[in-house]
C-alpha cells in the first residue's frame, strides 16, 4: 500500500514525553474536486489513524477531507517501556496499512 | 485560468512600469527560493521526518532496488548504492549526451537507462515513479554545490536558454527575467518572486499537494503570463534548464525542496 | 482571538464558476464549489454534535496557525491545552471545526494520559478566509474551546489549466 515516514525516538529514558511524527503517502481525495472532464473526482480519504504502544490505544484521530494529502500528524507519548509502537491508518474502503517501529526505554 | 490572468494584469503591468533592462543578480545577492519561504515551510523542507517529499524518496529507493524490463535487471545491478554512485550526479546535470549529440537531465537519462539498459518501456514525464527515481537520486546530491560541467558541447545549448530566460512570452508578453532579474523580492499579488534558482528540484509544491519536476514548476510560469508551456522534455526546457544551472553555479542543492 | 493572513491558492473550485466570477468581477476572488459549502451555522452544529449539547467555556484551548501562510493546501496546525495531562486530569478529545470549507469538520484527536501533553500537530485545507475552531473535551466531562480567523488570498502562477 502507500508509503509511511515515521519519525519515533529510537531510546529514551522512562517517563520522558516524546513527539512521534508520521506522514502517510494518500492524496486525500475530498470529493468536491472536479476533474478536467469537469465530474468531481471520488471521495478517497484515510478516515481512521490509531497509535497503539502496549497494546493500547494511546492515541488515534478521526480525519476528514480538510485534512492535508500525504496528511501528517504529530502527537507526544509518554515513554514507559521498550516494546513496539503501531501506527495504523485505514481509508474509505476500509483498508487498513500497519508500520511498526521500536523503541529502547531505559 | 482566466481569472488569473485577470488578476495578474495589475500587478505584472506595475512590474513593467520598473522594468528597463535585465540585471543579472550579483553573486553575494543569490538567495534559494527556500528563502522567500515562511518560516513554517522553510521548516517543513528541513525536517526530512516533516518533508513530504520523503515520500517519493522512499518511493525511489524501492524503485532502484527493483528489477525491470526485459533485461530483468535493477538500477542497483549496475549502479550499487546510489549514496555512492549518484552523488554529485544531479549537482552536474543536464549533462551532454555523446550518443545524441545533445544536452540530457538526470530524467532524461533515467529513461534512456530504462529503454537501453533494463529494456523496459521509458516512465511517463511527472509519473510517480520517474518522479521517485530523480528524487532519490537528487537527494544524493543534497548540500553539494551545483557544479554544472565544463564542457564546451554545452555552451550553444546554454546560450540558448539565456536568450529563451530573457524572451518576452506569451499574452502578457512578459520574460522570465522581467520577474526573476528585475523584481525577485517585490510581490505579485500576494506571492514574493524569488530569483528561480533550480537547486530544490524536484520539489514537493504544496499547491500541487505532490512532487513535481522543474519543468512543471517553469510550466506554471509559463502559463502565469499565458504563454503556451513547452512540452515535457522538449529541447526548449533542457536549455533553460542548462541556464538555470549556470545561474546557480555554486549554490547548495536541497532537494527534495518545499515550495508554496 | 488573533487575525492572521494567509496567502493562498483556492479549493475545490468549480471551473465554469470560476470563468464566470472573473467576467462579472474580474478581480481575485476565492470561491468553493457553492453547492458545498459549510456555514457558520453548519460549524455550530458540528461542534453541538461533539459536544452533545453541552455548553462550552471559551480559554485553555490554543489553535496555533502561523502568520503568513502561503498555501491553504498544507497549513500547519498546532492544537495545544492546557491540562496536566495525569490519570485524574487529562483532555480526552480534541475536535477542529472550520466555518467555510465544504464541510465543518477537520479531525478529531483522541489523547490519553499517555499522551504526556495536550498536543497535536497536523496540516489542513482552508479553502477560504475563516475561523477555525478547536473544542477540546475533558476528562470530567467539560468542553473548552479557542478559535483563530485567518485571512486567505491568492498566490501567483499556480497549475496552467
Ligand atoms: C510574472 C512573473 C513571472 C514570470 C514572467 C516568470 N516567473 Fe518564475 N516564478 C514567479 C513567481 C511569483 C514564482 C514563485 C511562485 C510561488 O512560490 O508561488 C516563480 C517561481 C519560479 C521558479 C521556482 C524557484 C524555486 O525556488 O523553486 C523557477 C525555477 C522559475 N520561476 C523560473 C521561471 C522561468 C524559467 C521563467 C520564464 C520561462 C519564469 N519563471 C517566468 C514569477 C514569474
Ligand atoms: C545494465 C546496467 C544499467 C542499468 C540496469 C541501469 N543503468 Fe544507469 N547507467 C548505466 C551505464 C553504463 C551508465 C553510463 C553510460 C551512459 O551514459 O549510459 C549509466 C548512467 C546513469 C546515470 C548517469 C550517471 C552519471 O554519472 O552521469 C544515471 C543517473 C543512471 N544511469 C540512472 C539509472 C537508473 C535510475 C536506473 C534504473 C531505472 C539505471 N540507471 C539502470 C548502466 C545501467
Amino acid at each position: 500500500m502507500a508509503r509511511a515516514l515515521i519519525n519515533v525516538p529510537a531510546k529514551a529514558k522512562k517517563g520522558e514525553i516524546i513527539e512521534i511524527k508520521t506522514m502517510l503517502s494518500h492524496p486525500m481525495e475530498t470529493g468536491f474536486r472536479p476533474s478536467d472532464d469537469g465530474k468531481l473526482v471520488p471521495r478517497n480519504i484515510i478516515k481512521r489513524f490509531v497509535c497503539t504502544y502496549d497494546g493500547e490505544a494511546v492515541f488515534s484521530a478521526d480525519l476528514f477531507p480538510a485534512i492535508s494529502a500525504n496528511p501528517f500528524l504529530s502527537f507526544t507519548l509518554v515513554a514507559t517501556n521498550s516494546g513496539v509502537i503501531t501506527f495504523s491508518w485505514t481509508d474509505d474502503n476500509g483498508q487498513t496499512q500497519v508500520q511498526t517501529a521500536k523503541i529502547e526505554v531505559a | 485560468m482566466i481569472l488569473r490572468a485577470l488578476w495578474i494584469l495589475p500587478a505584472c503591468a506595475m512590474l513593467l512600469a520598473v522594468a528597463i533592462a535585465h540585471a543579472e543578480i550579483p553573486a553575494q545577492e543569490r538567495k534559494s527560493g527556500a528563502e522567500f519561504m515562511s518560516p513554517q515551510t522553510q521548516a517543513m523542507q528541513a525536517d526530512d521526518a516533516s518533508n513530504p517529499g520523503m515520500l517519493a524518496v522512499l518511493d525511489g529507493e524501492a524503485a532502484w532496488n527493483e528489477k525491470a524490463g526485459a533485461a530483468n535487471k535493477a538500477c542497483a545491478d549496475c549502479h550499487g548504492a546510489a549514496e555512492q554512485s549518484m552523488k554529485g550526479v544531479s549537482a552536474r546535470y543536464p549533462a551532454f549526451n555523446a550518443a545524441t549529440s545533445q544536452p540530457i537531465d538526470v530524467a532524461g537519462q533515467v529513461n534512456q537507462c530504462r529503454a537501453e539498459r533494463q529494456q523496459a518501456q521509458p516512465l511517463r514525464a511527472e509519473s510517480r515513479e520517474l518522479l521517485a527515481l530523480t528524487t532519490y537520486i537528487g537527494l544524493q546530491s543534497r548540500g553539494m554545490p551545483v557544479a554544472p560541467p565544463d564542457d564546451e558541447r554545452l555552451t550553444p545549448f546554454r546560450e540558448r536558454g539565456k536568450a529563451l530566460f530573457n524572451q518576452r512570452l506569451g499574452q502578457l508578453n512578459f520574460s522570465c527575467a522581467h520577474c526573476h532579474e528585475d523584481n525577485w523580492g517585490r510581490k505579485l499579488g500576494s506571492a514574493p518572486i524569488p530569483q528561480a534558482h533550480a537547486n530544490a528540484y524536484p520539489i514537493y509544491r504544496l499547491e500541487w499537494q505532490d512532487v513535481g519536476s522543474l519543468q512543471r514548476r517553469l510550466r506554471n510560469c509559463m502559463s502565469g503570463v499565458r504563454a503556451a508551456p513547452y512540452s515535457y522534455g522538449s529541447l526548449e526546457f533542457i536549455e533553460l534548464e542548462l541556464f538555470l544551472a549556470e545561474r546557480a553555479r555554486g549554490m547548495a542543492v536541497e532537494t527534495p525542496g518545499v515550495r508554496p | 482571538m488573533k487575525t492572521q493572513i494567509l496567502s493562498t491558492q483556492i479549493l475545490n473550485i468549480d471551473p465554469s464558476r470560476r470563468a464566470f466570477l472573473a467576467g462579472a468581477a474580474g478581480a481575485a476572488v476565492c470561491v468553493i464549489a457553492p453547492s458545498a459549502r459549510a456555514t457558520p451555522e453548519a460549524m455550530a452544529q458540528a461542534i453541538k454534535d461533539f459536544t452533545g449539547g453541552k455548553s462550552v467555556r471559551e480559554g485553555g484551548v490554543e489553535v496555533d496557525i502561523p502568520v503568513l501562510l502561503e498555501s491553504g493546501h498544507s497549513v500547519p496546525t498546532i492544537v495545544r491545552v492546557d491540562s496536566p495531562m495525569n490519570a485524574q486530569n487529562y483532555v480526552r478529545a480534541i475536535a477542529v471545526f472550520n466555518e467555510r470549507n465544504p464541510q465543518p469538520n477537520v479531525g478529531v484527536f483522541h489523547l490519553t494520559p499517555r499522551s504526556g501533553r495536550a498536543f497535536v500537530s497536523t496540516r489542513i485545507r482552508l479553502g477560504d478566509s475563516q475561523k477555525v475552531v478547536a473544542v477540546a473535551q475533558m476528562s470530567d466531562g467539560s468542553f473548552r474551546s479557542g478559535s483563530i480567523d485567518v485571512i486567505v488570498t491568492l498566490p501567483a502562477c499556480v497549475e496552467g489549466a
